[in-house]
């Protein structure tokens, strides 16, 4: 993950937190660190002055432990609605980059999020919030018996990968060359539940996804870790954006993902901590 | 003896043409722009500079030629399916004939990736039928190039069946008699009076079906998958290079449209003369 | 005979002897039955007339095939076409026709001499013997060098002809002729009246040509018949059926006054009680006809011998060539004829009341026995003198 640190990231950063102290110091729980820590204070992560609509843009693979996370948060700060808008990281960064309205975007890779970063778009530093693995998916009984990567190159195995254009494509593609591997799989696709898919209708015999869009459908599908795969890992960085209507709001539900409330979601997601 | 001058002219012709009236044209005008305007603003963005090399990079023209084939691929498989059945919706009577003629129409409002999705759920491997075809004769049909002709023929048949059946509908069936009377069979007088009679009509919704089959995204992508000189047709390539670089898909878009465009512009006047 | 201009190899197998038409068509549609026996002999020709709706176009549909019987019979020789009973139905691609339509139905996007050949190729044909013997029929139709212009290109006489010449290729035993001049101006229709009478007599066949203008019919046809309503109303040569019109129609059409009583001695006794008194005694079920020039018209009553004889009011007054034509109701509803001199002397108006005198000697009187007139030609014991002289004069002038 790359760290600019210029100017115009001093500047927003100050505010940020000047505003951060103004918010805690009215908080009755908050020990007014600002918004660059953690801040453990705020347990049942409720911020005062914090309402209104928040609009979050976050990767694919984040859908189901965002939307957990959203509802605690919507739970713990009566008057905030949040709206989740669940895709590929670089068509999010797209869609930022080209004024769509939104607080918050959280990425599955620092490059995705450097786009937004040097187009201007990000009020502040993204942190790392989480991180996550490669795992080899397939069908529930793994009928075509995948022990590893090894096995992904049999002749008969057809292999779902991610678009390289994508976070999951490019990770897969440092761990396939990590291995040595000269896989060609059937298909690209282009998202990692797209991915996934193929697996659960069993149209593949293997995909290359996320632990934690493995663990989402653990009914229809087993996960195969594969060494190779910490060679890989992806960070997945959080900011709330500039244009930000709701940035209070932004920025507590950025607080919140990092909290220990956000992370045991997270982690019970199958992701890593940062 | 000096020859006067005739005197001068007024210079206001008479108006011998109609001019189109202004609650017509203005509302034209409005809808023209509303289509062009989104070109000109690719037209803008274009990268010229970069535009050969581009092109010459690899993939591209696989995806353009795929792209090319399995339209006209769809377009035949439609063609040979699809007027069977336009004939027998406007020709014959039998009942329920309105049901299956709005089921013939679920493709146009079917979103296009669900549309993939059922095409999986029949076709894929443990589909319906795929499974049948996997077991029996170990045939796959997802991740092929047959698929992307296949999931095109879904989404652009209801185009051509539209068109051909309007086309019958409009066609006198007493021609279909006289022949008759001279001693026609009826597959005879089908390929030598039917058909010629509404050939344009055909090659209208031939145009169509092709245009569509050409821009298919959501299905094939779903039911075909994604693999560049196989399935990778334009409109994929031109989705994942959004990702990255939004010059490329620049290019790639304008590309598929100037081929597109000439070879439309080409047919409609030649061989299909309008939608008469 | 019509000369062959070129060598001809009549690639359509000839169909054998000359068959002829055997046919009891029973068609049931609502509101309307068609119920008509018909025989025609190989070679003749008759023409099926009456008013439209009459069912003269469903009965040639029927034979034609493109119309299953309801009841009844098709027969063609020894060949039966259709026959409900027996559960025998001959498509029209099977049947030995062809047939002329009334908008002709030339195909748009083939040449005239593809349309000709269509039938011969159909058949199965060779290409080029097929176009080669379709122009040798463009040839006898006389529209050689016309060969490759497309139906559009024709006018209404010469696509007249390329669909005679497109129905005669195919040699028919049966050849159907649906209103064959209905859609040509008048000079056009009368150039080929003349033409299609050479051809229809030169046609071996059987040919049944349906129309609603009688002089078509007349100068066509070797036979008439008259429909109306769906069922057989009168049949036999134009001399006959013009002398003895045994309709409305025909009467209308031939510019009689015709009327149905019944005879006893001289006078015929009309329904609503009116008296007729005729030329000659009658028995029992009769019609009695006479032409509108037969009815003279007064201010007054008359003195004088005229057997006949009422009172009349003026209905309806309109131009008839150089005459007028004076409608009249009353005890009996008659047409009448005179001269413009006379309508002004008598100064003719709607609703003006004048006298209508009728001398007995020109009332025509014959037996309404349908037995009598299916026969043709004959009319045995009638012996009346056509009324008011040659039929020819009352030809129809409101066909």
């Amino acid at each position: 993950m790359r760290r600019r640190v210029d100017s115009l990231t001093l500047v927003a950063a100050t505010a940020l937190l000047a505003a951060g102290c103004a918010t805690s110091t009215s908080t009755s729980t908050g020990t007014g660190t600002g918004t660059g820590s953690v801040s453990d204070g705020a347990r049942d992560g409720a911020v005062a002055g914090v309402t209104g609509p928040l609009t979050v843009l976050a990767a694919a693979s984040l859908t189901d432990a965002f939307t957990r996370i959203g509802a605690d948060f919507e739970a713990a700060n009566p008057g905030v609605s949040v709206t989740f808008s669940f895709a590929g990281s670089s068509q999010l960064a797209q869609q930022i980059t080209a004024g769509a309205p939104a607080d918050v975007f959280a990425a599955a890779s620092p490059a995705t999020m450097a786009t937004v970063v040097s187009a201007g778009e990000a009020a502040g530093e993204p942190a790392v919030f989480a991180r996550n693995q490669l795992v080899i998916a397939v069908p529930d009984g793994n009928p075509a018996g995948v022990t590893g990567l090894a096995d992904l190159t049999r002749s008969g195995v057809k292999v779902a990968l991610c678009a390289e254009q994508v976070p999951c494509g490019a990770a897969a593609r440092t761990a396939l060359d990590a291995a040595g591997s000269d896989l060609v799989p059937v298909t690209f696709e282009r998202d990692v539940r797209a991915a996934l898919s193929k697996v659960r209708l069993g149209e593949v015999d293997a995909a290359v996804v996320y632990r934690t869009d493995a663990a989402v459908a653990a009914d229809e599908v087993d996960a195969v870790e594969f060494a190779e795969s910490a060679q890989a890992i992806n960070d997945y960085p959080i900011v709330t954006l500039a244009a930000a209507a709701n940035p209070p709001a932004g920025e507590a539900f950025v607080g919140y993902v990092r909290s220990a409330a956000g992370q045991a979601v997270l982690t019970a997601a199958g992701f890593q901590s940062p | 003896m000096t020859v006067t001058a005739p005197p001068a002219v007024s210079r206001r012709r008479r108006r011998t043409d109609r001019r189109p009236p202004v609650f017509l044209a203005l509302p034209a005008l409005a809808g023209l722009a509303f289509l062009t305007l989104p070109l000109a603003g690719l037209l803008l963005r274009t990268p010229w500079g970069q535009l050969p090399a581009r092109l010459t990079a690899p993939g591209v023209l696989d995806a353009l030629r795929l792209s090319l084939l399995t339209a006209t691929a769809a377009t035949v498989l439609c063609l040979l399916l699809g007027v069977p059945l336009a004939w027998l919706l406007a020709r014959t009577r039998f009942p329920g004939r309105s049901l299956i003629r709005a089921l013939v129409t679920v493709p146009l409002v079917l979103p296009p990736v669900v549309g993939g999705v059922a095409l999986l759920l029949v076709y894929g491997r443990r589909g319906l039928v795929g499974g049948w075809l996997d077991s029996a004769f170990g045939v796959t049909l997802p991740f092929t190039t047959t698929a992307v002709v296949l999931a095109e023929a879904f989404v652009a048949m209801p185009f051509l069946i539209i068109a051909v059946e309007g086309a019958l509908r409009g066609a006198d069936p007493r021609y279909e008699e006289a022949a008759a009377t001279l001693g026609a069979s009826r597959w005879t007088t089908f390929r030598r009076v039917t058909l010629p009679m509404v050939g344009p009509g055909i090659a209208a919704g031939s145009v169509l079906c092709w245009a569509r089959a050409l821009g298919e995204f959501g299905a094939t992508i779903t039911f075909a998958g994604n693999f560049p000189g196989r399935t990778q047709t334009m409109p994929l390539a031109v989705y994942l290079a959004l990702e990255q670089d939004l010059d490329a898909a620049i290019v790639l878009s304008l590309l598929l449209l100037t081929v597109s465009v000439v070879i439309l512009a080409g047919l409609r006047d030649r061989w299909v003369g309008g939608l008469r | 005979m019509t000369i062959r201009r070129r060598a001809d190899p009549d690639p359509v197998p000839d169909p054998g002897p000359a068959a002829a038409l055997d046919a009891y068509l029973v068609v049931r549609r609502a509101g309307f039955t068609l119920d008509l026996r018909l025989t025609v002999a190989a070679g003749e020709v008759v023409a099926l007339l009456g008013p439209n709706g009459a069912g003269k176009t469903t009965a040639l549909r029927a034979l034609a095939g493109l119309q299953p019987l309801h009841a009844g019979h098709l027969r063609l020789g020894d060949r039966t076409l259709d026959q409900p009973e027996a559960g025998v139905l001959v498509a029209p691609e099977h049947r030995p026709i062809g047939v002329v339509f009334q908008d002709y139905l030339l195909f748009p996007h083939l040449t005239a001499l593809d349309n000709v050949a269509f039938g011969p190729r159909s058949h199965g044909v060779p290409r080029r013997v097929a176009r080669e013997a379709a122009a040798g029929w463009l040839d006898r139709v006389g529209l050689t060098g016309h060969a490759r212009r497309r139906p559009r290109e024709l006018s209404g006489g010469q696509a007249q002809r390329v669909a005679l010449a497109r129905a005669l290729a195919v040699r028919p035993q049966l050849l159907l002729l649906d209103e064959p001049l209905a859609a040509l101006d008048a000079r056009t229709r009368a150039e080929t009246r003349a033409h299609l009478r050479q051809h229809l007599a030169a046609h071996t066949g059987v040919a049944v040509l349906v129309s609603h203008d009688p002089l078509d019919a007349m100068m066509l046809a070797d036979r008439l018949v008259i429909v109306e309503d769906g069922r057989l109303v009168q049949s036999g040569d134009a001399a006959t059926v013009t002398a003895r019109p045994r309709s409305d129609y025909v009467a209308r059409l031939v510019g009689l006054n015709l009327y149905r009583g019944s005879g006893d001695g001289v006078t015929v006794t009309l329904p609503g009680g009116f008296r007729l008194v005729a030329a000659e005694p009658q028995r029992g079920d009769v019609f009695v006809a006479f032409p509108p020039s037969a009815v003279a018209l007064y201010r007054q009553r008359p003195d004088g011998s005229p057997r006949n004889s009422w009172p009349a009011t003026v209905s309806s007054v309109a131009r008839n060539g150089d005459r007028l034509r004076v409608e009249l109701a009353g005890p009996l509803p008659v047409g009448a004829d005179v001269t413009a001199a006379a309508a002004a002397h008598l100064d003719l108006r709607r609703g003006e009341r004048v006298w209508a005198t009728l001398k007995a000697t020109e009332v025509a009187g014959y037996p309404a026995d349908p037995d009598r007139t299916i026969l043709g030609g004959s009319q045995a014991s009638d012996g009346n003198s056509s009324p008011g002289g040659n039929p020819g004069e009352h030809r129809g002038r409101d066909a």
